[in-house]
């Protein structure tokens, strides 16, 4: 048996990879299930129920996915051009307490219709500065930025957890390590009364939209992509490599800057070094499963949040650790690079 | 033949790639002693079948039989077992392990316990003295010439006990002396009756180098010609299928200077890559830079090519003095048209659409208030296609898909459409095949007549002396004062190229 190259890739193709890839790890993790003890199809319905079961779950799924679209398309935009970046999580956290602290401390008074714009904009930049040093790092000394990307997320959330015990600490949550409270004109509307469901979502889908388009469409877009592709040969075209990757680092540490805003500005209202469940890393799974599209991105984040929100549920229904998403989402990534791998590579006996 | 029962038998090898059909019945044979080459042009198939002797593949159809003997199909063991031994193009070596742990890898057991290096030693010098291929078996790969590479390549096969030793277009990446010095070693592995295949689409060394030559066409065993009873002329037709004629330059009288060079200097990553270099390159001649690639060719390109800057020295570009370093915005938009050396490297960027490489270096001319103009775009490359004859694949496809000869021409097109004032071409038919290189040269001849400023960076002697009307030589990163083509023959080139006129030089002083 050996592989080869396909000569083209059906469309038909590309777009059952992330279905069939999804449809094998939920195979490959209804095994663990069976060992666990439950019936597997029967799990799998609880998991549905439970993220789609009632109003309160749809909104709770729709909740989570939210963070994981702007972690999601912050990877799939950074690894289109080829620019590692691990660091949502971290990107995250500096989003969040840069809101925290900007609201408590020095907006807090204004109206939201201002107050709610500038704290977004404060996260997303504070998201941006973060990735800009390992950038600058690779740039000017070849650093890797994977590594300097992944190890900065301990910096961020080891600062954040500074931050939240000393200067920003609430001093009325009784002694917890817990930031200051943003100002209620901060707090984002609700899309649904009675939910905990935000406008955020709106703007992820909107954020997803126009990255669509951009990538698409624009000279940006097509520089980037160059960029990412063959590096040497975008050169050789005149892209300005190191200016592209500048401005793709900036929309990338953004949305994962405004990852973090959001859950502050749309659930939480604070900070705490619990903050994110990893949706910085998560959102590596979804823009792979999105095959880097940013449309895509919007899908496998619900896809992600389903597993996640669904499996509290039958993990109470049923007994069985709620581990098993974790695993299922960890799953659906290896499976999807394997079904990449199968877009491109046919095999011959 | 000179033996009764051949080393090696190929009968009736057929193999199909999906609805391609790249070996179809087949059939050869190689006697105890004998250098055969294997011609054809690129995608005839000659690789494929190489293959299927190697193992890699599993044929269709057909049999490999050595000393009569059947070879189990799709082994590559068995087949290095049975004495085969292959030369890949690309070297299978680890540049960071030495000469002998690159040619005992894979000859030990994985279980083994103390490795037998000393007598590993002792073979790998008995071998090189007796073939006469010197290298230092404690010398790191990584630090070898590509030549000492292929040597070590070469003893790694004969280290396996290979009697029949195949090479896959051997000197694709050799210096014209380091190629002449390998055929002398084949001839003599031959004399010392060893069996080689050489699989080659360059009509002088297998005429210089094989007894016996097959022509393969189309996946088809077109013909069988033995070296001395055949020419040039009847392989070239044999191979391509119809008669090929490289176009030769016209007379002409060249125009106004449009580049000038003035003791430029460029020195990158600390090393003086050009050293005070001078050339005058007037509208409508080709000015040939001739050299043994690595002399400074790569830095003169990208120096024209606004992707490094020069640390001294002036350049005149339409008469203008050039202030600071080219942009390659600035480059392409005052009408140069750029061949850079590699075209999968730097000349296209094979996971985008081919009109996506088509407007990439001019995105200014197809975008409106940074949005692409992708009609625009497409019609562009749809024109190129047309006019440039660029086969298998329309303006959206991949531009992977196209043949190295159709992505050369798809760059030839989008810098010759617009009529450019100068064309930069580096080595500009390097690896293509014969029809393919005829009609490179017609393109560059018609640029020419048109009034365009050529220069033509190539270690081709042939493709110079066709091309150029003036020549230069580059050694060490110092250009020759220039000849005319009147004055250039093989010869005098030669030693302008191993850097003779320096000596002259200091003569006259």
């Amino acid at each position: 048996m050996r592989f080869e190259r396909r000569e083209h890739r059906p469309l038909a193709l590309v777009l059952l990879t992330p279905v069939m890839a999804i449809v094998a790890a939920l195979a490959l993790s209804g095994i663990l299930i069976a060992i666990a003890g439950a019936p597997v199809l029967e799990a799998y319905w609880r998991i549905l129920t439970g993220a789609f079961g009632s109003r309160l779950s749809t909104t709770e799924t729709l909740t989570r996915a939210t963070p994981l679209m702007l972690t999601g398309l912050a990877a799939a935009v950074a690894f289109r051009a080829r620019l590692w970046n691990i660091g949502a999580e971290g990107q995250l956290y500096l989003g969040a307490i840069a809101v925290a602290a900007a609201s408590s401390h020095l907006l807090g008074g204004l109206p939201a219709a201002i107050q709610i714009p500038a704290l977004l904009a404060i996260g997303a930049l504070a998201g941006m500065l973060l990735l800009l040093v390992p950038l600058w790092l690779r740039l000017r000394f070849s650093v890797d930025e994977v590594v300097t990307t992944l190890l900065l997320n301990f910096v961020a959330v080891l600062f954040v957890s500074m931050l939240i015990d000393t200067v920003l600490k609430d001093p009325t949550a009784f002694g917890w390590p817990q930031s200051q409270s943003v100002a209620d004109a901060a707090m984002l509307p609700k899309l649904l009364a009675r939910s905990r469901l935000h406008i955020g979502l709106g703007l992820a889908v909107v954020l997803a939209f126009i990255l669509q388009f951009v990538q698409q469409r624009t000279v940006f877009g097509l520089r980037s992509r160059a960029a990412g592709l063959n590096p040497a040969g975008a050169v050789f075209a005149g892209v300005p490599l190191g200016r592209t990757l500048v401005v793709v680092a900036c929309i990338s540490g953004g949305l994962a800057g405004l990852a973090g805003a959001v859950e502050v500005m749309g659930v939480k209202g604070y900070v705490t070094t619990d903050l994110s469940p990893g949706y910085g890393y998560s959102g590596i799974v979804v823009a792979m499963l999105a095959n880097l599209n940013p449309l895509g991105v919007v899908l496998a984040a619900l896809f992600t949040a389903t597993m996640f929100v669904g499996a509290d549920g039958m993990s109470r229904a049923m007994h069985i650790p709620s581990y098993i998403a974790d695993v299922t989402v960890a799953l659906s990534l290896l499976t999807m690079l394997t079904a990449i791998f199968f877009t491109q590579y046919r095999i011959r006996r | 033949m000179t033996s009764p029962i051949p080393v090696l038998d190929i009968v009736g090898v057929s193999k199909r790639f999906g609805s391609n059909l790249a070996n179809d019945d087949i059939s050869l044979s190689l006697a105890k002693g004998e250098i055969l080459a294997l011609l054809g042009e690129n995608g005839a198939g000659k690789t494929t079948l190489m293959s299927i002797l190697f193992g890699h593949y599993v044929q269709d159809k057909g049999q490999v039989l050595i000393d009569g003997v059947a070879l189990p199909p799709g082994k590559p063991r068995a087949a290095i077992r049975a004495g085969i031994g292959m030369v890949h193009q690309h070297f299978s070596l680890a540049a960071n392990l030495t000469v002998l742990e690159n040619v005992t890898t894979g000859t030990e057991s994985l279980w083994s316990v103390a490795s037998r290096r000393s007598e590993a030693r002792e073979k790998l010098l008995a071998i090189s003295r007796r073939f006469g291929l010197t290298v230092d078996p404690d010398a790191r790969l990584g630090d070898l010439s590509v030549g000492e590479q292929q040597r070590v390549e070469i003893l790694k096969a004969l280290y396996n006990d290979a009697r029949i030793l195949v090479l896959d277009e051997p000197t694709a990446v050799l210096t014209q002396v380091e190629a002449e010095t390998l055929f002398a070693t084949l001839k003599d592995m031959a004399a010392q009756g060893l069996s080689l295949i050489f699989i080659s689409h360059k009509l002088d060394e297998v005429m210089a180098a094989a007894d016996r030559i097959v022509v393969l066409r189309g996946g088809r065993h077109v013909a069988e010609r033995r070296a001395k009873d055949t020419s040039k002329a009847e392989l070239a037709e044999l191979m391509v299928g119809r008669t090929v004629t490289r176009p030769v330059r016209e007379a002409s009288t060249p125009g106004e200077i449009v580049l000038e060079a003035a003791a430029v200097s460029v020195r990158a990553q600390g090393v003086d890559v050009l050293k005070a270099v001078d050339f005058r390159l007037r509208a409508g001649e080709v000015l040939g830079i001739i050299g043994v690639s690595g002399n400074g060719q790569g830095a003169l390109a990208q120096l024209l090519s606004g992707t490094l800057a020069r640390t001294s020295g002036d350049l005149i570009l339409f008469g203008t003095p050039v202030e600071d370093r080219l942009s390659v915005a600035d480059v392409v938009a005052s009408g140069i048209g750029r061949i850079p050396e590699d075209r999968n490297r730097e000349g296209a960027i094979g996971e985008m659409a081919i009109w996506e490489n088509a407007i990439l270096e001019r995105v200014a001319d197809y975008s409106r208030r940074g949005l692409v103009d992708r009609k625009a775009g497409k019609a562009f490359a749809s024109r190129i296609i047309d006019q440039f004859d660029v086969r298998g694949g329309t303006p959206t496809s991949r531009t992977r898909l196209l043949s190295g000869g159709n992505m050369q021409k798809l760059i030839l097109g989008r810098n010759l459409i617009n009529r450019p004032r100068i064309l930069l071409a580096a080595q500009p038919a390097r690896g293509l095949d014969e029809g393919a290189v005829a009609a490179v040269h017609e393109r560059i001849l018609e640029a020419r007549r048109a009034g365009t400023a050529v220069l033509l960076i190539s270690e081709d002697l042939d493709e110079v002396m066709a091309l150029a009307d003036r020549i230069q030589a580059i050694v060490g990163g110092r250009l020759s004062p220039p000849i005319t083509a009147e004055e250039a023959s093989a010869q005098k080139l030669g030693l302008m190229m191993a850097g003779e006129w320096q000596a002259e030089q200091t003569h006259a002083v």
